[in-house]
């Protein structure tokens, strides 16, 4: 982001990320460029903040300032939309290939609305004010599934490349539907016959087992993951008499099907009394706010991302 | 049938134990799932029952027995794989009398996802036609039927607790609800009555999805070798815990360190992907992933649609405790301890059930009562008996019984009542006794049994086999003490009067019962005439020892049994055992001051043993109530028990007594002295299950009399009531007697009044 005004501070913000894994790596960067001469502290979040605490300070001799990982995301995404009017919107025509794009949401009153945060596993909050949230829910059931079952079902390795076998793959070919129980709809109950009554339903048959593809079964894991993410934050809504639900989080990086899913599935199933909201700069939020006190880092499971303001 | 009533010849009890009773079977149902299939149908089990003939009885010289038969209905429950179905089907058609012309043109009720697939084979193999039944409708009408009728269908799990399954009594009012089916997909439910109830919801993360993924994940060859699998990982190596991510717990948000962040997260964190993974671990996590998951989606159903109680039926929890202690766990968590999970003992026949009832109509609602076949019933996690020695199935019976029953109107709190006083599944040390104690006892019963029928040549062979049985069934309950709901002393007595049925020895103590009664009423007019002449006070006082000294003549107590098989014991000896007081609960002095006061309207009494108990102590007491003009009802068993006075020997007992006392021949003739049948068919007492006649009658009652340490100790000791009641029985076990502070022969007089 260009021209950000931090501290009275103007210049660029960076962003720069990397897997958690590579932290070591990392750390020997930091090491040789010396970036403990430009700070000796800095602001962290995020689970590793507490993990790799040590580590830094080893290493770099680098204090990490610990920031509680939802008062960041919260006050992170509120920063970012009071620095841009345009960073939240919705998806129209979410089920239409063709027809389907993003519009802007005015989140200038945003309470209260509910964040659902996609990590590795799922947090979901309802934030009421400024400074009035709480953690109403959540699931282990979140990023870290989805890769870990792709990798062990195709043998990727990275979430970009697990992605990308799901945008080529049918999930109809692994699930179990409605029609495939009931021969069409199971009227009765309003239920039409494309919807998927067990996720993997299909795949206690050999002969399925033996059919499908790699690319099916990683579409297969994301539609589970996604539509069960999406049918707890309805629900938690709901709970919680809140309509507006913002899905936040690494695992909606380079992901438009899961968005264009929650987007379909938070508006049928409640008939269309829920808005799924996402943010343009969604991935790491958290960061903002911490800018203001210099460097910082965020340190998920997955990706740790660095911000870092260099005066022009 | 000869002159003793005994017959000549009687077939052995079918040696095959599955699929019992296809000679008299008649309407079918199935429930055909994607895994197993369960098969009803009903069946006329002919009962031969001991009684004194009526006419005869008018004439009191002469009274006679009679073996009469009279026909019972069953229904059957078969479960097994559907991979046999085949074989099941042709093992129906193999057993059936009815030929395969006479079933073409009638159907059978069909429900599950396979019924569509099966039409065809359904019809090859019995000639039915296949009448299909929605799925939902059959499972609610399944649930609802189970938690009306069978006592601890549904129950809590705690996993390592004490007791780890916590049984609810049966119950009519048990609406609203949340019904969980958890298929290859999940169905959520709102059942607010027997008509009314809708989808509220579901989740297409099911049993599929657990089995479907497992199926790609691990090498099991199926569903069970999953959960074994599943039993024995450690998902820790798969997932991502809180742990992991924040050192340890994470305080501010009060997620424990423990807690699963991420399901199978550490996977993509491993550089080696077979590094300390196995396929025990993977199946574990999925298990955890899929049973947190269905929780935490039920508990935000139930929230939402304001429901504090969710059942869970289908095929995906199969009583597997890691299961049901996920799903539980999860759901407490997410509702913070405000919805409650609950598990069914027969959740797998909750279709089959509604399917069969889709079919009978008549039979749903309250015409009938059902009560679980302890003798011909799979508990849970018992192992599976054998069909044609190769497909293995489980079973569920019942048996039919009318009028409905219903709960004593007189119980403060009937939504909470439980007749037992000891639960054993908690209790270990009781359990430990007591199931010793039946095993030592079971002989006395085996001789009995053969002596009440020493012309029949099957009877040696039939009473061993019923030994064999409960001997078996006794060392499976003290593995799985929960296996057939509550372990009770009722149970275990129960299960003995099922067990004599099943091996045709419908009342071994018939003979014994009718002796004593004779024999003790030639004693009852010197001892009215005794009573007559004492002084009030000590008179009242007199006719509660004697009431407590007739309550030892109990031929179900083993000690007492041997004192009175082996010597001379008259009723005088068994005054001279009533301990003196201050007794183990002492109200007398209370019940004393009561009898000055304005008499009772009307006071029922629950008797217990024949002979000197009910002519010696129990009818001495009737008549000084009915000198007060108190309209009495004597409630009796229905069906015999040891030598507890049946209904129908009590009636002919009072003709009897009439002639020899005036007061209770005029109470007979107006009808100051009634008996009632009391719906109970085993030597204790559950006052959730009496008859409608006799509910009526109670409504108007002030005074609740409990005899025995049936009715009185082993059930009911805490049982409270809106009316005054008093509890009256002698401890005639040592061990029990010390375990409740006394010592053998230790009094229960316990005398309650109501505050008004």
């Amino acid at each position: 982001m260009e021209d950000v005004i931090v501290c009275g501070k103007k210049g660029i913000l960076h962003f720069i990320r990397f897997p958690t894994a590579e932290m070591s790596n990392f750390l020997d960067l930091a090491k040789k460029k010396g970036m403990a001469k430009l700070v000796t502290t800095v602001c962290a979040t995020g689970g590793g903040a507490f993990k790799f605490e040590d580590a830094f300070r080893q290493e770099v001799n680098m204090r990490l300032e610990k920031y509680d990982e939802f008062d960041s995301l919260i006050r992170g995404m509120l920063f970012v939309e009071a620095n841009n009017p345009q960073e939240v919107y919705y998806w129209a025509d979410p089920t239409d290939e063709e027809k389907c794009h993003k519009v802007t949401y005015d989140f200038s009153q945003p309470y209260p609305f509910i964040v659902v945060n996609i990590g590795s596993g799922v947090s979901i909050l309802a934030v009421y004010g400024p400074n009035n949230y709480k953690r109403i829910s959540g699931t282990s059931l979140g990023g870290g599934t989805f890769l870990g079952l792709c990798c062990l079902l195709t043998r990727c390795s990275t979430f970009e490349e697990a992605i990308e076998l799901a945008a080529g793959g049918d999930n109809k070919k692994v699930d179990k539907l409605i029609r495939d129980i009931y021969g069409g709809s199971y009227e009765r109950f309003g239920l039409t016959g494309e919807l998927v009554a067990a996720s993997f339903g299909q795949m206690i048959s050999k002969e399925k087992r033996d059919s499908v593809s790699k690319e099916d079964l990683a579409r297969a894991t994301l539609v589970t993951i996604t539509n069960n993410i999406g049918s707890i934050a309805r629900m938690s809504a709901l709970n919680e008499k809140i309509s507006k639900v913002v899905f936040v989080g690494n695992f909606l990086r380079v992901n438009e099907i899961s968005m264009k899913l929650l987007a379909y599935a938070m508006d049928y199933w409640s008939g269309g009394t829920l808005k799924a909201l996402f943010l343009e700069h969604e991935v790491d939020s958290s960061l903002y706010v911490l800018v203001l006190f210099g460097l910082t880092l965020t340190l998920d499971p997955f990706y740790a991302a660095l911000a870092v303001i260099l005066k022009i | 049938m000869d002159s003793k009533g005994t017959p000549v010849s009687i077939t052995l009890p079918e040696s095959v134990q599955v699929f019992r009773n296809l000679k008299t079977a008649k309407r079918f149902a199935i429930d055909i799932g994607g895994s197993l299939t369960k098969i009803a149908y009903y069946s006329t089990i002919p009962y031969r029952r001991v009684s004194y003939d009526k006419d005869s009885a008018e004439d009191a010289q002469n009274d006679t027995f009679t073996y009469t038969l009279s026909e019972g209905a069953r229904l059957h429950f078969v479960k097994f794989e559907t991979k046999y179905i085949a074989d099941c089907l042709n093992f129906i058609a193999a057993h059936l009398v009815n030929s395969h012309e006479e079933m073409t043109g009638k159907s059978i009720k069909a429900t599950g996802g396979g019924a569509y697939k099966y039409t065809n084979l359904i019809h090859e193999k019995l000639g039915l036609s296949v009448d299909k039944e929605d799925e939902m409708l059959c499972l609610i009408k399944g649930c609802n039927f189970l938690l009306k009728n069978i006592s601890d269908e549904a129950f809590m799990y705690h996993r390592n607790g004490n007791p780890e399954y916590e049984f609810q009594t049966a119950h009519t009012n048990i609406f609203p609800y949340l019904l969980v089916n958890i298929g290859s997909g999940v169905s959520i439910m709102k059942v607010e009555s027997e008509e009314k109830y809708e989808r509220i919801g579901g989740t297409a993360t099911g049993g599929g999805t657990f089995w479907g993924l497992g199926c790609l994940l691990t090498n099991a060859k199926g569903f069970d070798e999953l959960l074994e699998l599943a039993e024995k990982g450690d998902h820790r190596h798969v997932d991502l815990l809180v742990r992991d991510i924040y050192g340890g717990d994470y305080k501010s948000l009060g997620l424990p360190g423990d807690l699963i962040a991420s399901s199978f997260g550490k996977i993509c964190h491993k550089k080696d992907k077979n590094e300390n993974l196995t396929e025990e671990d993977v199946a574990r996590s999925l298990l955890f992933a899929i049973s947190n998951d269905i929780g935490q989606i039920a508990s935000l159903y139930a929230m939402i649609h304001n429901l504090k109680k969710v059942y869970f039926g289908g095929y995906f929890l199969r009583n597997h405790p890691l299961s049901m202690h996920t799903i539980s766990y999860s759901i407490n968590y997410w509702s913070r301890g405000g919805v409650q999970s609950l598990f069914l003992r027969h959740e797998g026949y909750l279709g089959a059930i509604g399917a069969f009832l889709k079919g009978a109509e008549e039979w749903d609602g309250d015409k009938y009562s059902w009560l679980e076949n302890y003798a011909g019933s799979s508990g849970l996690k018992t192992g599976s008996l054998l069909l044609e020695s190769n497909v293995p199935v489980h079973q569920l019976e019942l048996d039919r019984w009318e009028p409905a029953l219903t709960y004593c109107p007189l119980l403060k709190d009937p939504a909470n009542y439980v007749p037992d006083t000891v639960d054993l599944n908690a209790d270990q040390e009781a359990r430990e006794y007591w199931l010793k104690c039946f095993e030592e006892k079971i002989d006395t019963f085996v001789t009995r049994a053969k002596s009440s029928q020493p012309h029949n040549d099957t009877a040696n062979e039939r009473a061993m086999l019923f030994k064999e049985k409960y001997i078996k069934r006794l060392q499976h309950l003290k593995i799985q003490p929960f296996a057939y709901g509550n372990l009770t002393v009722r149970s275990l007595l129960d299960t003995i009067e099922h067990y004599l049925r099943e091996f045709d020895f419908p009342d071994p103590f018939l003979l014994q019962r009718q002796q004593e009664n004779d024999y003790t009423l030639t004693m009852l007019k010197n001892r009215l005439n005794e009573l007559d002449q004492m002084e009030v006070n000590v008179r009242h006082k007199e006719l509660i020892v004697s009431f407590l000294a007739g309550n030892i003549f109990d031929w179900g107590a083993k000690e007492i049994a041997k004192i009175l098989d082996t010597q001379t014991f008259g009723f005088e000896q068994a005054k001279e055992k009533i301990p003196s007081r201050p007794w183990l609960i002492d109200n007398l002095d209370k019940w004393i001051a009561r009898m000055k006061d304005p008499p009772y309207k009307k006071v029922a009494i629950f008797v217990d043993n024949s002979g000197a108990d009910i002519v010696l102590g129990v009818l001495p007491f009737v008549r000084e109530l009915l000198r007060q003009k108190i309209k009495i009802i004597l409630c009796a068993n229905s069906a015999p028990a040891l030598n507890d006075v049946t209904y129908t020997e009590l009636t002919i007992l009072l003709k009897k007594v009439s002639g020899i006392c005036s007061i209770i021949e005029k109470a007979v003739n107006d009808e100051t002295l009634i008996v009632i049948e009391n719906a109970q068919s085993g030597p204790c007492l559950d006052l959730s299950r009496l008859g409608k006649e006799l509910a009526e009658e109670l409504r108007t009652t002030d005074l609740i009399v409990l005899e025995g340490m049936g009715r009185a100790v082993h059930t009911n000791l805490d049982a409270e009531f809106t009316c005054d009641s008093l509890k009256i029985a002698v401890i005639k076990n040592p061990w029990l007697a010390k375990r409740l502070g006394g010592d053998m022969f230790a009094v229960i007089c316990k005398f309650e009044q109501v505050t008004n």
